[in-house]
């Protein structure tokens, strides 16, 4: 049996699809039996949400009111206590994760391979390097592994009939009072989630304004897709940090990604380029993007937005 | 003294397209440009600010590499560095060896900060940075794009999925810098020639009492898989076809 620890990423009373599509990377691995860990102030709703992910055959809840806000310093020396005959801790690449999993690595002294693409065996592994311009196999020698799943390259487990169980768990881990939560502004939408969305729309530099990048939203809003940014747009303040796509930004599989004044440095192509279909609007007909787009409009992004709303029409559903 | 240590990676140049070599051993390092890690370079203002706010008294650059990592060293000093310390080893070390490295020089520095780039964009690894601060059993604010020093604690605003995250930590602590921290300044000649007179100190990595460590091997290196080649289609009108008849719209 190959032991198999995820932990569980959630907010708002919600299990994260990404620790879905970290189970599924567990569940790669030879033999394996997965246990999820969950560490929340109140976690119940979360391990019964994690306990029915096809393939998850235990979860492990810590109750603890200074879980209320995931701290890596508070929750790396407890998930370290639990990995104690795991010979694979899993993490997501989400900030949550990668925050995290290093520390845990460190005091496991555990390596840790970030963000893995593929599973070989239980011991060797595939991980883009260098903005996704190399693709690296590794072999790993140690008895346990700590690892960040990179989401984008699995397809979430199922949720199932049964139910795994459920064990209340108390570690003995000295929690630290160095580090403390003061707060988290985020930009509350109904839009569908960016790392999980079906349909992403993404806007780049030229679209000069954050007045002009709500444009992108109405369309977004048309074809229920999340919205996305590139690195000079967020840099430029036309968009938010969390909708930054790329290397150093967010990683996403949707089904269709449409790109609109993205010129396509490879830092950006290294976060979308796993989309199912990929659509360029660009005005300069040389822009990288082009090369990876299925489907390629050269144009001004503004008329073109326009246009398309036009076509689209009425919003689905 | 109030100290702030700061980590610098030498790296492939983030302009430079890297191509796999044909035998899949590695990608070509030979002949292309190597510079700062831009996360790092950005670590290193960061440090420099606050030194010129008076959050610090001396900002201390450490490397770790083969002696022409000295190049970026100096690079580093020209910013304004106050001194550098390159550890000196031929060996490609696993963050984990990274961070017990740093650790060593934070015990011998105690710096009220170490600052590091959020992640190297050769490997890409975002690890060594949470490593340190729990080999040091200390705070991490990682992927930070605000920071202020207090008395004894700083407060960090950090980058994450949902939007951006405020903490605040108690010093020592170890941070990672993300890109909109700030805008690294520019070198100019006079600061050049001034840095070649700061103090550099190379560190043998034995002399540190750090064993190397082989548990993670890189066996074959790959180019990505190429996407087929795409359409391109005259106007808007096209492009609501072309999604209709792929099944996507």
């Amino acid at each position: 049996m190959t032991q198999v620890l995820v932990v569980a990423e959630h907010g708002q009373g919600k299990l994260s699809q990404s620790t879905a599509r970290a189970v599924s990377c567990a569940l790669q691995l030879p033999d394996a039996a997965v246990s999820v860990a969950v560490f929340a102030a109140e976690g119940a709703a979360v391990a019964a949400q994690a306990a029915r992910l096809t393939g998850v055959q235990r979860v492990v809840l810590v109750e603890d009111a200074r879980h209320a806000h995931p701290l890596a310093a508070l929750i790396a020396p407890q998930l370290a206590e639990l990995a104690a005959g795991a010979s694979h801790v899993l993490g997501q690449s989400s900030t949550f994760g990668r925050d995290l999993m290093p520390r845990v690595a460190a005091l496991l002294d555990a390596p840790q391979l970030s963000d893995i693409a593929a599973v070989e065996s239980a011991k060797r592994f595939r991980r883009p390097i260098y903005a996704g311009n190399a693709i690296v196999t590794v072999e790993v020698d140690a008895p346990q592994l700590v690892a960040t799943v990179r989401v984008a390259s699995f397809q979430p487990a199922a949720v199932g009939e049964g139910a795994a169980p459920i064990e209340a768990a108390k570690p003995l881990a000295v929690l630290p009072t160095h580090t403390r939560f003061v707060s988290l502004s985020t930009s509350q939408s109904d839009r569908p989630e960016l790392q999980s969305a079906a349909r992403v729309v993404s806007g780049g530099r030229a679209f000069a304004s954050a007045e002009n990048f709500q444009k992108l939203y109405k369309l977004a809003d048309l074809l229920g897709a999340a919205v996305g940014a590139s690195r000079a747009a967020v840099d430029a303040g036309f968009a938010p940090n969390e909708l930054q796509l790329g290397q150093t930004g967010k990683i996403i599989a949707p089904e269709l990604y449409m790109a609109f004044g993205i010129s396509g440095a490879i830092q950006h192509l290294t976060g979308i380029k796993d989309a199912r279909t990929i659509v360029a609007v660009n005005k300069d007909s040389e822009a990288p993007i082009f090369e990876v787009a299925d489907i390629g409009l050269v144009g001004d992004v503004f008329a073109v937005l326009a246009e398309l709303e036009r076509l689209v029409g009425t919003p689905p559903g | 003294m109030k100290r702030i240590l700061v980590g610098i990676k030498r790296v492939v140049d983030y302009n430079v397209r890297v191509r796999v070599k044909p035998d899949g051993s590695g990608v070509i390092t030979e002949g292309v440009k190597l510079s700062i890690n831009p996360f790092d370079e950005i670590a290193v203002e960061e440090a420099l600010r606050q030194k010129e706010k008076g959050a610090c008294d001396e900002v201390v650059v450490a490397s770790i590499g083969p002696a022409d990592c000295q190049t970026q060293l100096r690079t580093a000093l020209a910013m304004g560095a106050d001194r550098a310390i390159l550890v000196e080893t031929a060996a490609a070390l696993p963050p984990l060896s990274v961070a017990r490295v740093f650790l060593r020089l934070a015990e011998k520095e105690t710096p009220l900060l170490v600052v590091l780039g959020k992640q190297a964009v050769d490997e890409d690894n975002s690890q060594t940075a949470q490593m340190l601060a729990a080999l040091w059993a200390r705070p991490q604010a990682t992927f930070i794009s605000k920071l202020e020093i207090g008395a004894d604690l700083a407060r960090v605003t950090r980058e994450v999925d949902a939007g951006l995250e405020m903490l605040e930590v108690d010093l020592p602590a170890v941070i990672s810098t993300d890109l909109r921290l700030n805008e690294p300044r520019y070198v100019k000649l006079p600061e050049i020639m001034k840095a070649k007179k700061k103090p550099l100190e190379v560190l043998p990595l034995d002399s540190l009492g750090i064993a190397g460590d082989l548990r993670v091997r890189a066996v074959n290196y790959a180019p990505p898989s190429q996407r087929p080649k795409g359409v391109r289609v005259a106007d808007a009108a096209e492009l609501v076809a072309a999604l209709r008849s792929r099944g996507v719209l």
